[in-house]
């Protein structure tokens, strides 16, 4: 039988040999392999996933504009725009922890598959380690969805609906817009005051996920006031003439016509709409009235006269600071930066894009790292102003941004070809805040971020 | 009732389309034997010779008003049409209220360009080609005018309206006994399926009383023989391609305030347009046009809420449903030869 002995000197040698074996697959997997796509060299490459083309190309190429301009004021090229504004001073314009910020794009076509396709292939292909955008409520969750699994961070853009926050919700997607609840939360009390509360509506509805749950929202919210609802008619998102929809609304007992349209198929429905003259109609003793609950600056541009007087809500305006002054701080940073660089202003679509771009290098900067684990702790809870909303809460429970929601209404007398959207009342943020598990929203679990490989 | 009615004006509206553009697919069928899924794409090139000119009677210069000042306290920029310098501002806005029945006359030189340019440039040297290749090369066609047409324009619907003065709805149903507001119409689709039918008219009898149109359907019975006459039937036939063009080109022109031009239009209406042929009978030009009314009317029927609430989506189906049943059960289509599709 062998005796096992050892000395000091041996002892020490041992220690050190297999102190150094068990932190070896950590010194070599740690910058490579702790995270997808770290960001390795003197760059971090962003992916912006928009519809180029479709019914909400004209919301992509906005959005796309404003995460170009993002992009700019994070590597400290511009005026910096709403990096002035921020109350976090975590950005200093160089880039995202030191790193010189690129981006991609793709184009999701407002479709499901093209736009999974598109953000697959800037997650494998392009290295990015955040993607945003969206401007459609379908293939926004499809896109959250393939982040999760891929573990990168969804920023999501322009996506209204309510399961991106609700049944769909994931840990690591993100959501600044505001949701169908919320407009049909503020929007009622506004449609009540001005049309009455014994009213006849019909619904003509975008046939997928944003239609469905805006048509539940606002139909609860005004049947909570006394509305009646006499019929829902689905219409696929591909149409382009309405006219067979819109007929039928002549031999109905409804006074008000909803369109739970959005972007283009708005603009096509509500001008076939006035085409048969619904505006002019009375019915049951009343004016007929249209409402548009998902509204924007450039539908109205796109629809012209006809969208004068009808009332609609909306995330943000470019004219809030003006009318409503310091508390809604930052538009007029983002109207100037966005307005010198692209001779217009800016609509929703581009300001909720732009801010969930800073959002993102916010929380990577204040969490150190650009691990999607470290971004959720980080934007998770986090209370913020200056970025042209007023004081704002990221909600950890469900990942959805809490504030102050406009009710707008078409001008009826517009000043100049920018001057199309009518501010009507912003409502406060108590009275569009809702509990997570909301029948509305229930079924959904956020689970846990993925940080990929 | 008035429901009923008011689905079969709507169903007319929709079939006018279909029916012209079938129109002059089943022209091109029938003269040249080619199968030409680009004519969708001369659709399309018709709505945007609307949207052309009105863009260039919109040319302005600029001028800057120190007295107003646009969004961003900046002095504001004041475009000025130069139509309205010339005639006068109240002439000159008239004029370009009224580009899209101006867009007519614009339009016919364009169409007849391209119609000529097509069948010359490209399509005859398929003629003895298989359908396939024939298909092939015009949906290749169709995409790259589709892409060439989104590069200028961009991909979103550019908003054309119709004059203000034919804008606004007619009480049909007035004019029919029932009571006011019950069948209301809007103008412009009024005027779309009269201009409709007064085009598909025109062209009928352009082949029935002229005798270059007798020459034409001679052609179409028996090429070879008339050919043996000492007949150029082929350059006739050029001309019937380039006037096929002309008639899908003002069927796009008409049809841009209804629904706001997009590059992606022409593809849109081309499919189904090709099933009206196909229910039509193809070759059969009045197959075509009943077939495009028919199917017009029926899929304004299947999108009433009593229809699609008793079956969902039928509305988007109830065209193929049609064609299918056609197919097996007459494949030569409603007005078809015996010996096409059989």
């Amino acid at each position: 039988m062998s005796k096992f002995t050892i000395d000091r000197r041996g002892l020490i040698k041992s220690t050190a040999a297999i102190g150094a074996g068990l932190a070896m697959p950590h010194v070599f997997t740690r910058n490579a392999n702790a995270f997808t796509n770290e960001p390795t060299g003197s760059t971090v490459t962003l992916g912006f996933n928009v519809p180029q083309s479709g019914p909400y190309a004209d919301e992509g190429l906005e959005q796309l504009r404003a995460y170009q301009l993002a992009v700019e004021h994070l590597n400290g090229e511009g005026d910096g725009g709403m990096l002035n504004t921020f109350s976090s001073k975590a950005l200093s314009g160089n880039g995202i922890l030191g790193k010189k910020v690129q981006y991609v794009t793709g184009d999701t076509q407002t479709k499901t598959d093209a736009a999974r396709a598109s953000a697959r292939s800037m997650i494998e292909k392009d290295g990015v380690v955040m993607i945003t955008g969206g401007s459609s409520s379908g293939p926004a969750v499809a896109v959250q969805a393939l982040c999760q699994e891929a573990g990168v961070i969804f920023m999501a853009g322009l996506t209204h609906a309510n399961d991106t926050t609700g049944k769909d919700r994931k840990a690591n997607g993100f959501r600044h817009f505001f949701n169908s609840y919320m407009s049909g939360a503020a929007l009622a009390p506004v449609l009540k005051n001005a049309y009455g509360a014994d009213r006849n509506a019909y619904y003509i509805t975008a046939d997928y996920n944003w239609g469905y749950t805006t048509e539940q929202a606002i139909r609860e919210a005004t049947e909570a006031v006394g509305w009646n609802t006499v019929e829902t008619v689905l219409t696929p998102l591909t149409a382009t003439d309405f006219s067979s929809y819109i007929a039928p609304v002549l031999n109905s007992d409804a006074d008000v016509l909803v369109l739970v349209h959005y972007g283009g198929n708005m603009v096509n429905s509500l001008t076939n709409a006035v085409q048969f003259g619904l505006r002019e109609r009375q019915k049951n003793g009343k004016q007929f009235e249209i409402v548009v609950p998902l509204y924007s600056e450039l539908m109205a541009k796109g629809a012209g006269a006809n969208m004068k007087g009808i009332f609609g809500s909306q995330n943000w305006d470019w004219k809030l600071e003006n009318v409503f002054g310091e508390k809604y701080s930052g538009t007029n940073a983002f109207v100037r930066s966005y307005g010198e660089k692209y001779g217009v202003p800016p609509g929703q679509a581009a300001h909720t894009g732009y801010v969930q771009a800073l959002l993102y290098a916010d929380a990577v900067e204040r969490a150190g790292s650009f691990n999607p684990c470290a971004v959720v702790e980080a934007l998770e809870d986090f209370e913020f102003d200056g970025l042209g909303n007023g004081p704002t809460l990221y909600r950890g429970a469900d990942h959805q941004c809490f504030k102050d929601v406009v009710v707008v209404k078409g001008k009826e007398n517009p000043e100049n070809e920018f001057d199309l959207v009518e501010i009507v009342e912003m409502t406060p943020t108590e009275q569009v805040t809702y509990d997570p598990d909301h029948p509305q929203f229930a079924g959904g679990e956020l689970g846990s971020c993925n940080a990929g490989a | 009732m008035d429901a009923i009615i008011l689905q079969i004006l709507n169903g007319l509206d929709k079939g006018s389309a279909y029916a012209l553009i079938a129109l002059g697919l089943t022209l091109i069928f029938g003269t040249l034997g080619v199968v030409n899924f680009a004519h969708g794409a001369l659709f399309m090139l018709g709505a945007f010779c609307a949207v052309t000119l009105s863009r260039l009677l919109a040319i302005s210069h600029e001028t800057v008003d120190p007295t107003r000042t646009d969004f961003l306290g900046n002095p504001l920029k004041v475009q000025t049409p130069y139509v309205e310098e010339w005639f006068g501002p109240e002439i000159g806005q008239t004029i370009i209220e009224w580009s899209v029945p101006l867009g007519i006359l614009f339009a016919i030189p364009i169409m007849i360009a391209a119609g000529l340019a097509m069948e010359r440039g490209l399509i005859r040297y398929f003629y003895k080609r298989p359908h396939a290749d024939q298909i092939l090369v015009t949906f290749g066609l169709a995409i790259v005018l589709q892409e060439i047409v989104k590069y200028f324009f961009g991909a979103n619907p550019i908003p054309t309206p119709a004059p203000p003065a034919l804008v606004g709805s007619l009480d049909f149903g007035v004019l029919i006994g029932f009571d006011a507001g019950q069948i209301i119409y809007p103008y412009w689709r009024l005027i779309y399926f009269i201009f409709a039918a007064i085009l598909i008219g025109g062209v009928f009898a352009f082949l029935q009383f002229t005798t270059f149109g007798m020459v034409v359907r001679a052609g179409m019975a028996d090429r070879e023989t008339v050919g043996l006459l000492g007949i150029n039937i082929d350059k006739r036939f050029t001309i019937m391609f380039a006037i096929a063009a002309v008639v899908a080109g003002l069927a796009g022109v008409m049809y841009a305030p209804i629904n706001s031009p997009n590059y992606h239009m022409g593809m849109d209406f081309l499919v189904l347009s090709f099933v009206v042929v196909v229910v039509g009978g193809m070759g059969s030009l009045g197959g075509a046009v009943l077939a495009g009314f028919v199917l017009g009317i029926l899929e304004s029927f299947a999108s009433m809420p009593q229809v699609t609430s008793v079956i969902p989506g039928i509305n988007q189906i109830v065209i193929y449903l049609v064609a299918i049943i056609i197919l097996l059960t007459r494949p030569r289509g409603l007005l078809g030869r015996k010996g096409v599709m059989e």
